[in-house]
């Protein structure tokens, strides 16, 4: 136990909660419009080999992570495709995205196996990271470390102070009022699904392209899902959003460093861990539903 | 300008034609991603749907269409009770291993003491198996009110897991020089889940399966309970109001669900797998989401929807052997299937129609 350093480890918490909460936070973008988009796994792998393959090929990692964006949101169109335009059950529709998605992500991930991806600069936060401790635990990471917090910031003061806000969590809570009041139901719901999807690439890319950095099949292996479950933890909250990405980063880094550490319990029980928690956490957080927009999950279709 | 209408019910024409209908669009559409892999579009969609049947090597992919029809099929037969119901249980890969595991556990406790008692055992064994992984979900939703979609899901992983730990721990063979997994189920005759029928693929499984379809039958039909399901996912409240317990449902699907998955597991592991390794799953339970959606939820249709998936699974694997397609693009080719199918559904609850612009 003595090899584990805190710094390091809070550091570790820090990078391994990014591609959650970024996912997580597109996710409660789209539930708070109202619509559940299960597809948030195959939406990550997607953009986790689209970031990967344009950063390897372009040699840059920005415009890896700029594909992995549009990668996302070109899953997630085929997502309100289906459900806003079709008016296919959500649930399935997820399932099918997630199902396809791995399938896509694997087909274009041929011939990625065993490269390394240009690395992601650090930024440069001048006297910041000479900060002891907290420098080294908050001020020295990449971009997107930093991008990921502020989005945090900006989703939460979007649904809270401005007009946007209010009539995305019109749309979500109530959609035939909203529709009755002459907003668009369908256009808020689509731009929200993308932005999920945009979100959700950016996550997947933050696995392959920084926390790992590889790419093999199925590499996200239930980030997507976990990243779902958060959105029920933080009850469709922003803030609490970022406080369950560190908590499952937490669990995340701990079980991987007792792994390391060679503790006597075995791999496998340790890799259970963050699956385990996330059903307790779901177990603990399920008595508070009051908070869940009131037309989640439900087909809008104009009838009159 | 075209117009959504809803229709007062879904259209029966439509609900029996889009299964068709999306696997033709999927195989217009698979050809041309074939295509854009630089592979011959007509030639790949012949080696996945005609070669396995009726091509020079059918005699050996035949029996092999049965073996992988199976599982899928008493998996989806699970998985369409809970859907109709609006019950989500998406972790069947997870109670399919568990069920193995179970099964493959009481054969190795017996090994090597043979006795006709031992597969009834391990039969009980991985249904209940599968039951408990599934009941995890529905206890939990029961009681505390959590999402089941979640939590089966979350278990998935964790039965990977614990499918690792055992083949390389406690069921890995003491003679198997350090190999990690376990015994081979297959040489010991007691538990091998020997094909009935010689050369044709008829296991247990394959009977098994046959047996759910039917009993689904009846149920869904004629028996109460099968009502009430269909009543609780077409109007919630109306159920609720005819006395539908909406525990119990979740209880009885998800446990039901959970028991066929199990019994797929055991069946695969006594049998065609052999063994506990740690890639004995393959993905079924996933893939038998879609095989029970593309069955429209219906038995009959889930046994031919499981037929054509087993197909695309078989052919898959020719068109990989001898025209080098990559596997992920059958994966893909599956998984566009669903896409599909969702999306001419809706031909099944809405009509189409032509409408003037309107003076708003």
């Amino acid at each position: 136990m003595g090899t584990i350093n805190p710094e390091l480890l809070l550091a570790a918490v820090i990078v391994a909660a990014t591609p959650i909460l970024l996912a997580a936070l597109g996710e409660l973008v789209v539930e708070r419009a109202g619509v559940l988009n299960l597809g948030v796994e195959g939406m990550m792998i997607t953009g986790a080999i689209c970031g990967f393959a344009v950063a390897v090929n372009s040699g840059s990692p920005a415009l890896g992570f700029v594909a992995a964006a549009a990668g996302g949101a070109v899953l997630a169109l085929l997502f309100a495709l289906l459900t806003q335009v079709a008016l296919a059950n959500q649930v399935a529709s997820g399932l099918a995205l997630t199902l396809f998605g791995l399938g896509l992500s694997s087909l274009l991930g041929q011939g990625y196996q065993g490269i390394k991806p240009p690395p992601t600069p650090r930024l440069d936060l001048g006297p910041l990271s000479d900060i002891p401790f907290l420098g080294r635990v908050m001020f020295s990471h990449d971009l997107m470390v930093y991008l990921a917090l502020g989005l945090v910031a900006a989703v939460w003061a979007m649904l809270k102070y401005t007009r946007a806000g209010l009539i995305l969590r019109a749309v979500g809570e109530n959609h035939d009022a909203a529709h009755a009041l002459g907003y668009k139901v369908v256009r808020v719901r689509v731009l929200a699904i993308l932005f999920g999807g945009a979100c959700a690439g950016l996550g997947g890319a933050y696995i392959s392209l920084v926390r790992v950095p590889q790419w093999t099949e199925g590499m996200t292996s239930g980030a997507g899902w976990i990243a779902l479950a958060l959105v029920v933890f933080a009850s469709w909250k922003a803030g609490r959003v970022l406080l369950g990405a560190w908590l499952f980063g937490g669990v995340t880094v701990l079980q991987l460093n007792l792994q390391a550490a060679g503790f006597a319990i075995p791999v496998e029980f340790l890799s259970m861990s963050p699956y385990l928690i996330t059903i307790l956490v779901l177990v603990i957080m399920a008595r508070d539903k009051s908070c869940a927009p009131a037309s989640l999950g439900r087909i809008f279709h104009a009838s009159q | 300008m075209l117009r959504l209408e809803p229709r007062p019910q879904p259209s029966r024409l439509w609900t029996l034609t889009t299964p068709p209908l999306a696997v033709l669009i999927t195989m217009i559409a698979g050809g041309a991603l074939f295509a854009a892999l630089g592979k011959d579009p007509v030639e790949a969609i012949a080696t996945i749907f005609w070669q396995p049947l009726f091509g020079e090597f059918s005699f050996y992919y035949r029996p092999q269409l049965l073996i992988k029809a199976a599982p899928l099929i008493l998996i989806a037969i699970g998985l369409s009770l809970g859907f109709r119901a609006g019950i989500w249980n998406i972790g069947a890969e997870g109670q399919y291993i568990i069920g193995a595991l179970a099964g493959a556990g009481v054969a190795l406790a017996f090994y090597p003491y043979e006795s006709a008692l031992i597969f009834p055992l391990m039969v009980l064994a991985g249904a209940l198996g599968g039951w408990a992984w599934a009941m995890i979900p529905a206890l939990l939703k029961l009681r505390f009110g959590t999402n089941e979609i979640l939590v089966s899901l979350m278990l998935v992983y964790v039965a990977e897991q614990l499918l690792a730990a055992m083949a390389l721990g406690l069921m890995k063979n003491p003679e198997g020089r350090g190999f990690p997994g376990s015994r081979n189920l297959r040489q010991y005759d007691s538990a091998h889940n020997a094909e009935l029928i010689a050369g044709t693929g008829m296991h247990w499984g394959v009977a098994a399966a046959l047996i759910a379809v039917i009993l689904a039958y009846i149920l869904l039909s004629r028996h109460s309970l099968g009502f009430h399901i269909r009543l609780a996912g077409q109007a919630p409240r109306a159920a609720r109001f005819a006395g539908v317990h909406p525990g119990r449902l979740v209880v009885f699907c998800l446990g039901t669900a959970g028991a066929l998955a199990g019994l797929a597991g055991m069946f695969e592991v006594a049998g065609p797998a052999g063994q506990v390794s740690i890639d004995f799953n393959v993905g079924y339970g996933f893939t038998a989401i879609i095989v029970a959606f593309l069955g429209r939820l219906h038995p009959v249709g889930i046994a031919l929807a499981g037929l054509l998936m087993a197909l695309t699974y078989i052919g898959g694997e020719m068109a990989q052997s001898t025209m080098g397609l990559p596997a992920a693009a059958i994966q893909l080719f599956q998984g566009m299937l669903l896409f599909f199918l969702l999306a001419v559904d809706l031909l099944t609850n809405y009509r189409i129609r032509l409408r003037q612009r309107e003076v708003a």
